[in-house]
């Protein structure tokens, strides 16, 4: 069987990847993507512990995870879409103009 | 080492080098697709770890609904890659060095935890069990999940609106 270390750990590493995405991408599709990659860190981390003190609670974290990660993404992209219609980019960075 | 932890070993390597090509790739269609094998990896995980249904619910969810809602914005976008600035070159050693003070920092306290190399207890969990917990003991969350879902749902459909178009048609 695995460790539980092992698991936090593979928790830690997807999310760092996807706090890597969110902090070095400029697109803003790509930063949303690291938000998700974030999500599924959280997720498998809550997974493990679930099975370390055999308790149901790890596992119906995921479950919330999962409706919070569908509700960010669609509200999510709703944003990128209504900003890119305003100023034709998806750049992160074109986005200094304060007046609408 | 059994066949149980070397197929965890292998979902892992499998959903790390997934999630690094994700987020590497200069075409947001490419990476998109990476990260669909990414989630199958993570289904797979789920169902090591003892949850079928969350497995299931991660296929459908993760894997089918929210990437073909990124494939959807990103065919109405229209946006040609290759335009995007980089990461600023002078953050690339700082930014190396927090990540991976971090990574040594995390696995020192895993590890040092007695609890942390202790082999976990496999327990399947039924989705029937599973829904019972849920709607037993957080059946409050469950709701506030659902409103949750529909104001994500009100606040899309209001961002998303063409309001040129809008008017045009009731004038």
């Amino acid at each position: 069987m695995v460790p539980y270390g092992h698991v936090l750990t593979l928790g830690g590493i997807i999310f760092c990847l996807g706090l890597a995405c969110v902090v070095a991408r400029r697109n803003l599709i790509m930063v949303l993507i690291g938000v998700e990659i974030m999500l599924n860190g959280a997720a498998i981390a809550f997974m493990g512990s679930g099975l370390l003190w055999q308790r149901l609670e790890g596992q119906a974290f995921v479950l919330f995870l999962l409706g919070i990660a569908a509700t960010e993404v669609s509200v999510g992209l709703a944003l990128v879409l209504h900003a890119y219609r305003r100023s034709g980019s998806v750049d992160a960075d074109t986005y200094n103009v304060l007046k609408g | 080492m059994n066949l149980y932890a070397l197929m965890f070993y292998a979902t892992a390597v499998l959903i790390t080098v997934s999630t690094v090509l994700a987020i590497t790739r200069r075409q947001a269609v490419h990476s998109v697709v990476f990260l669909v094998i990414s989630s199958l990896g993570s289904a797979m995980l789920f169902y090591l770890l003892g949850s079928p249904f969350l497995a299931a619910l991660q296929v459908i969810i993760y894997a089918g609904a929210v990437m073909v809602l990124f494939l959807f914005v990103i065919m109405m976008l229209n946006v040609d890659a290759g335009e995007e600035n980089g990461f600023p070159r002078r953050f690339w050693g700082t930014g190396l060095l927090v990540g991976l003070l971090f990574f040594t920092a995390t696995c020192v306290a895993v590890f040092s935890d007695p609890s942390g190399t202790v082999p976990l207890q496999l327990k399947m969990v039924t989705p029937k069990e599973f829904g019972r917990f849920v709607f037993e003991k957080y059946w409050l969350a469950v709701e506030l999940i659902s409103l949750l879902l529909f104001l994500g749902l009100v606040a899309a459909i209001h961002l998303g609106r063409d309001r040129g178009r809008g008017k045009e048609v009731r004038e």
